[in-house]
């Protein structure tokens, strides 16, 4: 019999051919394998977010093969002493058991919070890229109000996580959710009642909320998330302005194989992290807090970091009771304005401003490229003032943490909280809008006079003088005015080339240090040598 | 000799043995010397129980609490006033407080105070403990109270699982959950549990020092107080944070700082090593 020579070469391509014949996907995958993506560190923050909602996926189905979500009551006898004996529901000993008893349980639990500690983290970092940089503006109004919304939801995820191990902590923000949704007028009782099945707690809010939170919530995420990603491909990545970088175009790297390379590795970075955390930092010692009863409530409960800005709005907020004399008597409590009208009005504010926006520059085009902070001021101005505003909240949040470490008052840190919620967003504004148009300034200073060199020449009448490097041959008057264009303007010599380029690479240099000009009283003058031009499909250098 | 005629005499007679026929001189001068002894009994009766003048001078004190009130005439005085009554606007009357008080307060460094603020603050002891001992004595002696019981050791047989659970009902609203302590009103807080002893912790339990409530053996029995302070020494202190660094222990805030400064930072880095390789 003769023995064919097996060729290991061309077995891809053989499959290849093989595949293509049956399904007819070379064409399509050829276009997706081609896709382009900018390549800028900023554009990797919503990554973060998306890598640790997939751990979240791992994580959290590792625990449901051991967490019950139950209320029945048990008496606990695993292998955390402090606790034996002690009746409990289900959920809380099933929690116990999962940190103390099931092999890698303490881990994978601790894991999951702080993944769910980094999504909500990344979304919100990544989102103040988007609207720093004007991301958001037309035609991708739509993805930002899907990633406010992905905002929202996750807090919903977060919240319903959180009150799941039914341990003192949860318990205590539970009784908080049912007064928030007792406080809203009218429909408050009727709301609370179908939410626990009746009085607080009730026995049944821990297997709702895990059905909300395993199924429900995540399945909303996972829609969300595919419709934001798909828009991202269908609409293309925004860019930075720069040489061969227009509004009709994409320029950077195809998605195979480097952008999937990188980005493949950049989970294993998000994954590392998060295991670090996990496997280093205790979150929630759940077994502290003890099992939910209603008589315990210890200091310093607080919710996770992105609940807590609703918290400081209730701890700032005076004890304002609206009676209303209809019927038998209507009261609308102090704390429906910042738990139910506030968060209500930062949602309607956060979906519409690209609508906003548009409407007040009368700029309905489509921007594909972005904007720098400083060249949109007032912008950028109500980004920090948002900032400022929720920073205070959160901090008011934990007041009571820091006005006993930092031997704080705490009734000073409440009015702090209460006059700096009121000035401080303001002052916030006027101050970035300056600090913006300095820096403008300061460009439009270098693109007429040139490159500060740091070289002074005395003149003959015993003047100083700075000699500046212009940016572009003069005209006769010596001036070398450049337009104004929204991008990065060189400040230093060696940007310039006078210094040689700076030296890359992360961990040692990469290329040999170029040979620095020997003569410093004369700056080279001859303009920098031209680069290749980038376009797409070619790896830039 | 217990004869049935014996018994049947007075307690008096029986002590004074056999009757005996006395003369009238000698039953004059046990008159007399009866009279003297009634004298002297309700005198002596009546200095020992009447207020008076005579009373505040000439104090019962053991020689301990001598010495405590010299220290406490040199050292508290000016805030507590003479004889510990206290001054208003300025130290709580000290009579009735109890020992326990005077070895938590002055114990932990509370006392003396550096000045007037809204609570005194655990700092260097001043007093070495057998002069500590001696204050304890005065105020004990002036007024009784709440003692701390003997021994260092006061978790003996103590059941960690009630004592968590009185401890996160009964403590853990100001000290927290974890025994870190915790804010109050204006200035005030409940301290760590940290630097606490055994007796600390049993003393500020039965004197209610600063702005604590008083548990005392009605609310907390000893063997409950027993439960307690071996929850807060074996279970918050000894027995460590299985999941790794604990960040102090605060509570969610802390965990948000982390996720920003470690998390995020690390993994922004990351972006710009990653991004930086093209």
């Amino acid at each position: 019999m003769k023995r064919r020579k097996f060729d290991m070469a061309a077995v891809p391509g053989n499959t290849a051919r093989a595949v293509d014949d049956r399904f007819q996907v070379a064409t399509p995958l050829r276009r997706l394998l081609n896709k382009v993506f900018p390549d800028h560190w900023s554009f990797l923050l919503g990554e973060i977010a998306l890598f640790s909602f997939i751990v979240l996926l791992l994580t959290g189905v590792f625990l449901t093969f051991f967490f019950e979500p139950t209320m029945t009551e048990v008496i606990y006898n695993g292998s955390y002493a402090p606790l034996r004996g002690t009746p409990m529901s289900a959920a809380y000993a099933s929690t116990l058991d999962i940190s103390f008893d099931v092999r890698g349980g303490l881990i994978m639990r601790q894991m999951h919070h702080w993944a769910a500690l980094l999504f909500m983290a990344a979304i919100v970092v990544h989102m103040l890229r988007v609207f720093f940089t004007g991301a958001f503006r037309k035609p991708r109004e739509t993805n930002w109000i899907i990633g406010s919304l992905l905002f929202w939801v996750g807090f919903l995820a977060g919240f319903t996580g959180y009150s799941l191990p039914d341990d003192g902590l949860s318990g205590t923000g539970l009784r908080i959710a049912s007064a928030i949704i007792l406080s809203i007028p009218v429909i408050g009782t009727w709301v609370s009642a179908a939410v626990f099945n009746g009085e607080f707690p009730g026995t049944i809010i821990i297997s709702r909320f895990y059905i909300a939170h395993v199924l429900l919530v995540p399945g909303l995420l996972v829609a969300l998330i595919s419709a934001h990603l798909g828009l991202v491909f269908k609409q293309k990545h925004t860019q930075w302005p720069g040489p061969g970088r227009t509004n009709a175009n994409v320029v950077g790297e195809r998605m195979f194989p480097r952008y999937a390379i990188k980005q493949g590795g950049f989970f294993m970075v998000v994954f590392g992290v998060i295991a670090l955390l996990g496997g280093l930092f205790q979150i929630n010692p759940l077994w502290l807090f003890g099992p939910y009863e209603a008589w315990v409530v210890s200091a310093a409960s607080q919710p996770d970091w992105y609940v807590m800005f609703l918290d400081g709005s209730t701890r700032l907020m005076p004890d304002w009771e609206i009676h209303l004399p209809i019927g038998d008597g209507y009261v609308i409590p102090p704390l429906f304005w910042p738990t139910v009208v506030l968060p209500g009005i930062l949602v309607g504010l956060s979906l519409f401003y690209p609508f906003l926006e548009a409407r007040y520059l009368k700029d309905y085009r489509s921007h594909n490229l972005l904007q720098r902070p400083r060249d949109v001021p007032f912008r950028t101005g109500l980004g920090a003032m948002a900032v400022t505003f929720y920073v205070i909240l959160t901090l008011t949040g934990a007041n009571d943490v820091i006005a006993d470490k930092f031997h704080i008052s705490l009734n000073a840190m409440t009015w702090a909280g209460r006059i700096g919620l009121l000035l401080l967003p303001p002052l916030a504004y006027y101050v970035t809008y300056r600090i913006c148009l300095g820096l403008q300034q300061h460009d439009r200073e270098v693109l007429a006079h040139g490159v500060e060199t740091g070289i002074i020449r005395r003149m003959p009448d015993g003047r100083f003088v700075e000699v500046h490097q212009p940016l572009t041959t003069p005209d006769e008057h010596g001036h070398a005015e450049l337009p104004y264009v929204g991008w990065v303007v060189p400040k230093k010599m060696n940007r310039l080339g006078a210094l040689g380029p700076a030296v890359r690479g992360f961990f040692f240099p990469i290329e040999k240090p170029a040979e620095a000009p020997v003569s410093p009283g004369h700056p080279p003058v001859e303009p920098r040598p031209e680069r290749e031009e980038v376009g797409s499909g070619e790896t830039r250098r | 000799m217990t004869s049935d005629n014996d018994r049947r005499r007075g307690l008096l007679a029986r002590l004074r043995g056999r009757p005996v026929a006395r003369s009238r001189g000698r039953r004059r001068l046990g008159a007399a010397v009866r009279l003297v002894a009634a004298l002297m009994l309700a005198g002596g009766a009546y200095t020992v129980l009447a207020p008076g003048a005579s009373a505040q001078e000439n104090p019962p004190l053991s020689s301990a609490a001598a010495d405590g009130k010299a220290l406490f005439d040199v050292s508290c005085v000016s805030c507590h006033g003479r004889n510990a009554q206290g001054i208003e606007g300025r130290g709580p009357s000290l009579i009735g407080v109890g020992a326990a008080s005077v070895e938590f307060q002055v114990g932990t460094g509370r006392m003396p105070m550096a000045r007037q603020e809204a609570q005194a603050a655990r700092k260097p002891v001043v007093f070495k403990p057998d002069q500590i001992d001696q204050l304890a004595a005065y105020v004990q002696e002036l007024g009784g109270g709440p003692v701390v019981p003997a021994g260092d050791n006061l978790q003996a047989g103590g059941n960690i699982a009630i004592g968590g659970e009185l401890y996160r009902i009964n403590c853990s609203q100001c000290h927290a959950f974890s025994g870190g302590g915790g804010a109050l009103s204006s200035g005030k807080y409940a301290p760590s549990l940290a630097p606490a002893t055994d007796r600390q912790i049993y003393a500020a339990m039965l004197s209610g020092p600063q702005n604590m409530p008083v548990f005392g053996d009605n609310q907390i029995t000893p063997e409950q107080k027993a439960d307690i302070i071996a929850y807060i020494q074996q279970t918050l202190k000894e027995q460590g944070d299985p999941g790794g660094f604990n960040l102090g222990r605060y509570g969610p805030s802390t965990e948000g700082v982390a996720i920003f400064l470690v998390g995020i930072v690390a993994l922004v880095f990351a972006s710009l090593w990653i991004a930086g390789k093209s």
